[in-house]
C-alpha cells in the first residue's frame, strides 16, 4: 500500500481525506488507483499533476517506480520559464 | 541517472572554453528570427484591437483584399476549429483565441485580422483598409477588481473544479496547501506581522521581437522558421491550429535573441502559416516592439497577503500566504506556483498557502523565469525582514535558523532530498559584502529564493565521424551558451577535445520530440541526454575494440578517449584511441552513433540567497543599487562563466522589476507604455558589477550533479532590493516597482 | 510611393539601392543589402541593437532614413573584423562570455568600438554611460563592461 498525500485543496473531492491509501507500483498506477478510490480526482489529474516520490518531483512520468514504503505527495503540475 | 554512476573528477566540465557560436555572433553572421528570407516572400502584418474588451460585430476586409499589393487577408475563420474545453486540455483553444480573436477582443492589442502583402510597408498600409465594427464592453485590468462581485465577466465557464463556490467567474483556478496547525503556531509567536503586497506585471523584455518565416501549401505540408524556446511545441500547436498533421510541419529554430519564458508559446507563427496557405507564398511576419509589449505574454500582476509569526529567538512558528495572480484574459496565471514556492526555503511546522488564478482584460501571461515565484518571495521575505528588524535579529541568522535542509518537510508537502540552501546562507554570512560597512542613506537587504526546476521530454543524437570528431544534435534552443555546455559534457564522456565536437540545434524533422528550453532544464535534461548518448556511443566503441582485439567486451573499458583492456582476462594491448576505431567503422559494423530519448525526472530543486545594498535619494525618490551579490546552488557548474552570466542576468532583471518596470494601463484599458522609452529596463549606467558565488551541492538526479540555474536567480531580487530600499528609506515598501514617485509618496506618508 | 535611388558606401564597398522614402537605413541594410547583422529591437531609438556609424558618428540606423545615406560612409558590425582577423573587442566579447543570446552584440560592438576610438582609456563609469543606449537583457552588463575595459587596456598596451 502507498499513502498518497494530497494538497489540502483536494480535500473537497475526497470527502475530507488528505491522505489516501492505494495499491500502486508506478506513478501511472497510482493515478489510476486514486481515481478508482475517488472518481472526483479525475479533474485535477486531467488538469495536470506531478508526483513527489521520496522528495524527488516526478513532473509528468507515468512509469516511474514507487518503492515500498516511499513518501508520496501529489502536487500540481510544475511549469517552467 | 542515479548516484551510482555519478562522477566527481572532471577533465572538461568546469572549464571555461569559448562558445562554439561565438564567431557567428560577434560578426553579425548568426541568423536570428527576422534574418531569414525566401524567394517570393511576402510580408505580413496584424491588425489589433484598440479596445480592452469588445464584441467583434463585423470585419470588412474587402477593400484590403482588392488592393493590388495584398495577397491574402486572414481572420479567425481561416483557422481550424479547436473546441473549447476547460482545464489544461483546452490550452489549444486558449492559444487559438489568443493568436486570433474569435467573437470578442479580450485585451488592448488582441489580434483580429492579418494581411500578407508584397512589402512590409504595403502590409502595414493595408491594415488601414480593414474595417472592424466593435461593440465596446466594460473591462477590468486589476486583479482585485477582477475578483470583485461587480467585475465584468471575461469568459463564462473557464473556471475548473478547484474554484470554491461563490467566487466570481474570473477566478479560474484555486490552490490551497500546507500543513500543521496555524492557530496553535500563531499562538506560540512573540510577534506576528500581517501585511499586504502588490506587484505589477512586467515583461521578459528580450531584445529580439518575435519573428518567423512560414511556408504552407495546400497539400498540408509546411516549413516554419521562427525564434522560439521550443520548436516542437510550436510544431504541435501550429499544426493543431491549422488543422494539419504535426509531422507535416517542419519547424527550424533560429538563433534566439532572448526568451526568459516569453518564447515558450506561439503568437504570430500560426498567423503567418495561415497567410502563407491562403497566399500560396512564403510569408515573413515580424512583431514591432509595441506589439511585443501589447500582445505577447507578460508576467502576472499580483496582490498578496502574508502573515508570519516569529518567536523572540527567530523561529518562525506559523506562516500563511494568500496570493492572487492576474494572468490576462485566459486561465494560466501561476498562483499555484507562487503559493508552493513562497515558503519553500523554510522549515515550517505550521504553514498554509492559497493561490488564485484570475482573468482580466490583459494579454495572456507567459512564463518569465521561475513563473510566479518572485512575487511570493517578495511578500514573504519582506515580512521576515520586518520581523527581524522589530525583534532586533540578524536576517541571515534568522534565515539559517529556519532554513530547509535535507529531510525537511517542504511547505508544499514532500521531504527534501539533498538541497543547498544552508550552503548559500553560510556563504552569504562569510561573504565580505555582508560585513562591509554601509554609508549613510544606504540600506542592505537579504532574501532567499526557491525554484523547482524541470526535466521534460528530451532527445539527443550523437554521431561520430571517421576522423574521430563528433556531432551532437540537441533539440533545445541555445539561449545562453548551452551548446558550449553540451560539448563539454560530451567531451567529458568521449574523452576527445571540446573543439572536436560540434553541437547543433536540430530541427523538428531530424530529431525526436523535445520539450521547450524552459524550467531551467537545458543543461540538466539535454545535458543528461548528451551524457547518455555519448555513453551509448562509447559502448559501441568498446564493442569494436573488443572485436579487434578478440577479447570479450566486458574486458574493455573507456579511458581518456581510448579503449583499454581491463580485468584479468583482457590481455595486453595498447590503448586504442577513438579515431582509430572510427577510421574504419564503416567496415567493422557500420556508423557509430549514440542516442538517448527519455523524460528525465530528477531535476532537483534549487535555492539562492542575494545580498543587496541600495541608496535612496530622499529628494527625488531615485534608488541606486550600489552593490549586489548573488549566491546560488548550481549543483555542478558545467561552464562556470555562463552560470555566472545566468546569475547576473537574473539579478539585473530583478532590479528592473523591483525599481522601474511595470505595465501601466489607462482608464480605457489600453497599455500606456508600450515602447522601451516608457517601459524602462535597466541600462548599463543603472547597474553596478554583480558579484556571484557558485555553490555546488550536487543534484542526485544528474550524472554530473547539475541543477538548473536559469530561473532561481530572479526569485530573491525583488525582496532583497525591497528590503534594502525599505531599510535605507526607513519605511516598508509594499508595492513594486519602487519607482521614484512611489518612494516619495511612502516617505511622505511616513512623515 | 515613388522610390529613390541611393548610392552609398557600406564597410568600404560602394553599394546602391532603391528605397521608399519611409524606409529606414536599418530596413535598407537588412532587406536590400542583406546585411542582417544590425538588428531591430525597438525601431524607436531606445535599444541600440541597430547601431552603425555614419561618417564615423554612432547612430541608431532605425532612426535614420535610407535616403539619408546618400554619399555617406557607413560601418556596420559586418565590417568590424579585418578579413578573418577579429577585432580585439570581438575576441574579448567571446572570451568574457559577454553575450548570452547575442542579439545585442552587434550593436554593443559597434558602440564600444566607437567609444574606444574616441576614448582609448575609459573609466567604468564612462563605459557604462556610453553603452547606456545599448540594451542587453541577458547579461546584466557586468561581463560586457569588463570585456570592453580589458580590450581598451590591451589596445593601449599594443599601441
Ligand atoms: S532598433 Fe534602433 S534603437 Fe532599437
Ligand atoms: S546577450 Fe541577450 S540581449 Fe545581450
Amino acid at each position: 500500500m502507498v499513502e498518497v498525500h494530497l494538497w489540502s485543496g483536494l480535500r473537497s473531492l475526497t470527502g475530507g481525506q488528505q491522505v489516501v491509501e492505494v495499491e500502486a507500483k508506478t506513478t501511472g498506477e497510482l493515478l489510476r488507483a486514486l481515481v478508482r478510490a475517488h472518481p472526483q480526482l479525475q479533474a485535477p489529474i486531467d488538469a495536470g499533476v506531478s508526483i513527489a516520490v521520496d522528495g524527488r518531483v516526478i513532473a509528468t512520468g507515468l512509469t516511474e517506480p514507487i518503492p515500498e514504503g516511499s513518501e508520496v505527495y501529489l502536487m500540481q503540475r510544475l511549469r517552467g520559464g | 541517472m542515479a548516484l551510482d554512476d555519478r562522477k566527481s573528477d572532471f577533465t572538461f566540465v568546469g572549464t571555461r572554453p569559448n562558445r562554439p557560436d561565438g564567431l557567428d555572433k560577434v560578426t553579425g553572421r548568426a541568423k536570428f528570427g527576422a534574418d531569414a528570407y525566401a524567394p517570393g516572400m511576402l510580408h505580413g502584418a496584424i491588425l489589433r484591437s484598440p479596445h480592452a474588451h469588445a464584441r467583434i460585430v463585423k470585419i470588412d476586409a474587402s477593400k484590403a483584399e482588392a488592393h493590388k499589393d495584398v495577397k491574402a487577408v486572414v481572420t479567425r475563420a481561416d483557422f481550424a476549429d479547436v473546441p473549447f474545453k476547460p482545464g489544461l486540455e483546452g490550452e489549444f483553444y486558449n492559444v487559438l483565441e489568443n493568436v486570433m480573436a474569435g467573437e470578442k477582443a479580450l485585451y488592448d492589442g488582441h489580434a483580429v485580422a492579418a494581411v500578407a502583402a508584397t512589402s512590409a510597408l504595403a502590409a502595414r498600409d493595408a491594415l488601414k483598409l480593414i474595417e472592424v465594427e466593435y461593440e465596446v464592453l466594460p473591462h477590468v485590468t486589476d486583479v482585485d477588481k477582477a475578483m470583485a462581485p461587480d467585475a465584468p465577466v471575461i469568459r463564462e465557464g473557464a473556471a475548473d473544479y478547484s474554484v470554491p463556490e461563490g467566487m466570481h467567474p474570473n477566478v479560474v483556478r484555486y490552490h490551497e496547501s500546507g500543513h500543521g496547525d496555524l492557530e496553535a503556531g500563531f499562538a506560540e509567536a512573540d510577534l506576528i506581522i500581517e501585511d499586504s503586497f502588490v506587484t505589477e506585471a512586467t515583461h521578459q523584455g528580450y531584445i529580439e521581437p518575435h519573428a518567423c518565416l512560414a511556408i504552407l501549401g495546400n497539400d498540408g505540408k509546411g516549413e516554419l522558421w521562427c525564434t522560439t524556446q521550443g520548436h516542437w511545441i510550436a510544431q504541435k500547436t501550429c499544426a493543431a491550429l491549422l488543422g494539419i498533421e504535426t509531422s507535416q510541419l517542419r519547424v527550424t529554430a533560429s538563433e534566439i535573441g532572448g526568451g526568459f519564458g516569453g518564447k515558450t508559446t506561439v503568437f504570430i507563427e500560426p498567423v503567418a502559416l495561415a497567410l502563407s496557405r491562403k497566399a500560396n507564398r512564403p510569408v515573413k511576419l515580424v512583431m514591432t516592439r509595441s506589439e511585443v509589449f501589447r500582445a505577447t505574454g507578460p508576467t502576472s500582476s499580483a496582490s498578496m497577503d502574508v502573515k508570519i509569526g516569529m518567536k523572540k529567538d527567530g523561529t518562525i512558528s506559523a506562516a500563511q500566504g494568500i496570493f492572487r495572480l492576474q494572468g490576462g484574459a485566459f486561465p494560466g496565471a501561476p498562483g499555484d506556483m507562487t503559493a508552493m514556492c513562497a515558503f519553500a526555503p523554510y522549515n515550517l511546522t505550521n504553514v498554509k498557502q492559497i493561490g488564485y488564478d484570475v482573468m482580466a482584460n490583459r494579454p495572456k501571461q507567459a512564463a518569465y523565469r521561475a513563473p510566479g515565484a518572485p512575487m511570493g518571495a517578495f511578500a514573504v521575505e519582506s515580512v521576515i525582514d520586518e520581523l527581524c528588524n522589530k525583534l532586533g535579529l540578524d536576517p541571515v541568522e534568522v534565515r539559517l535558523k529556519n532554513a530547509a535542509h535535507e529531510g525537511t518537510k517542504a511547505s508544499y508537502g514532500p521531504t527534501y532530498e539533498r538541497i543547498g540552501l544552508v550552503e548559500t546562507l553560510e556563504a552569504a554570512k562569510a561573504h565580505p559584502h555582508y560585513s562591509a560597512p554601509l554609508k549613510p542613506g544606504q540600506g542592505r537587504g537579504i532574501s532567499c529564493g526557491f525554484w523547482f526546476n524541470h526535466g521534460g521530454e528530451t532527445s539527443v543524437s550523437l554521431a561520430l565521424s571517421e576522423d574521430g570528431s563528433a556531432q551532437v544534435m540537441v533539440g533545445t534552443p541555445d539561449i545562453g551558451g548551452s551548446r558550449a555546455s553540451m560539448a563539454l559534457m560530451a567531451a567529458e564522456v568521449l574523452g576527445i577535445p571540446y573543439e572536436n565536437i560540434r553541437v547543433t540545434i536540430a530541427d523538428t524533422a531530424t530529431l525526436g520530440y523535445n520539450d521547450v528550453s524552459h524550467g531551467s532544464r537545458v543543461t540538466y535534461a539535454s545535458g543528461l541526454a548528451t551524457i547518455k548518448a555519448a555513453r551509448h556511443a562509447v559502448e559501441k566503441l568498446c564493442e569494436r575494440a573488443a572485436a579487434k582485439w578478440g577479447i570479450p567486451v566486458d574486458a574493455v573499458k573507456w579511458e581518456n578517449g581510448c579503449a583499454v583492456p581491463s580485468g584479468p582476462n583482457a590481455g595486453d594491448f595498447d590503448p586504442m584511441p577513438l579515431a582509430d576505431i572510427t577510421a574504419d567503422m564503416g567496415r567493422t559494423g557500420g556508423p557509430i552513433s549514440g542516442h538517448f530519448e527519455a523524460t528525465p525526472e530528477g531535476a532537483g530543486v534549487s535555492f539562492g540567497t542575494h545580498i543587496v545594498d541600495a541608496e535612496v535619494d530622499p529628494e527625488t525618490g531615485k534608488t541606486s543599487v550600489t552593490r549586489y551579490t548573488v549566491i546560488q546552488d548550481a549543483g555542478k557548474a558545467i561552464h562556470p562563466t555562463y552560470v555566472e552570466g545566468q546569475y547576473q542576468g537574473g539579478a539585473a532583471q530583478g532590479i528592473g522589476w523591483a525599481l522601474n518596470e511595470e505595465y501601466i494601463y489607462g482608464e480605457d484599458g489600453r497599455l500606456q507604455n508600450s515602447i522601451f522609452l516608457d517601459y524602462r529596463i535597466p541600462v548599463a549606467s543603472d547597474l553596478p558589477m554583480i558579484d556571484t558565488v557558485i555553490v555546488e551541492v550536487p543534484n542526485p538526479g544528474h550524472p554530473f550533479g547539475v541543477r538548473g540555474v536559469g530561473e532561481t536567480g530572479i526569485v530573491p531580487p525583488l525582496a532583497a532590493i525591497a528590503n534594502a530600499v525599505s531599510n535605507a528609506a526607513g519605511v516598508r515598501m509594499k508595492r513594486l516597482p519602487m519607482s521614484p514617485p512611489r518612494i516619495l509618496a511612502a516617505l511622505k506618508d511616513n512623515g | 510611393m515613388k522610390k529613390f535611388h541611393v548610392t552609398t558606401t557600406v564597410n568600404g564597398d560602394a553599394v546602391e539601392y532603391l528605397c521608399d522614402p519611409r524606409e529606414t537605413l536599418l530596413d535598407c541594410l537588412r532587406d536590400k543589402l542583406n546585411l542582417t547583422g544590425a538588428k531591430e529591437g525597438c525601431g524607436t531609438g531606445d535599444c541600440g541593437a541597430c547601431s552603425v556609424t555614419v561618417d564615423g558618428r554612432l547612430v541608431c540606423s532605425c532612426l535614420m532614413l535610407g535616403v539619408e545615406a546618400e554619399g555617406k560612409q557607413i560601418e556596420t558590425v559586418e565590417g568590424i573584423a579585418d578579413g578573418d582577423i577579429l577585432h580585439p573587442l570581438q575576441k574579448k566579447m567571446i572570451e568574457y562570455a559577454a553575450l548570452q543570446c547575442g542579439i545585442c552584440t552587434p550593436g554593443i560592438l559597434v558602440a564600444a568600438k566607437s567609444l574606444l576610438e574616441k576614448n582609448p582609456n575609459p573609466t567604468e563609469e564612462e563605459t557604462r554611460y556610453w553603452l547606456a543606449g545599448n540594451l542587453c537583457r541577458c547579461t546584466g552588463y557586468d561581463k560586457i563592461i569588463r570585456a570592453v575595459m580589458d580590450t581598451a587596456a590591451e589596445m593601449r598596451e599594443a599601441s
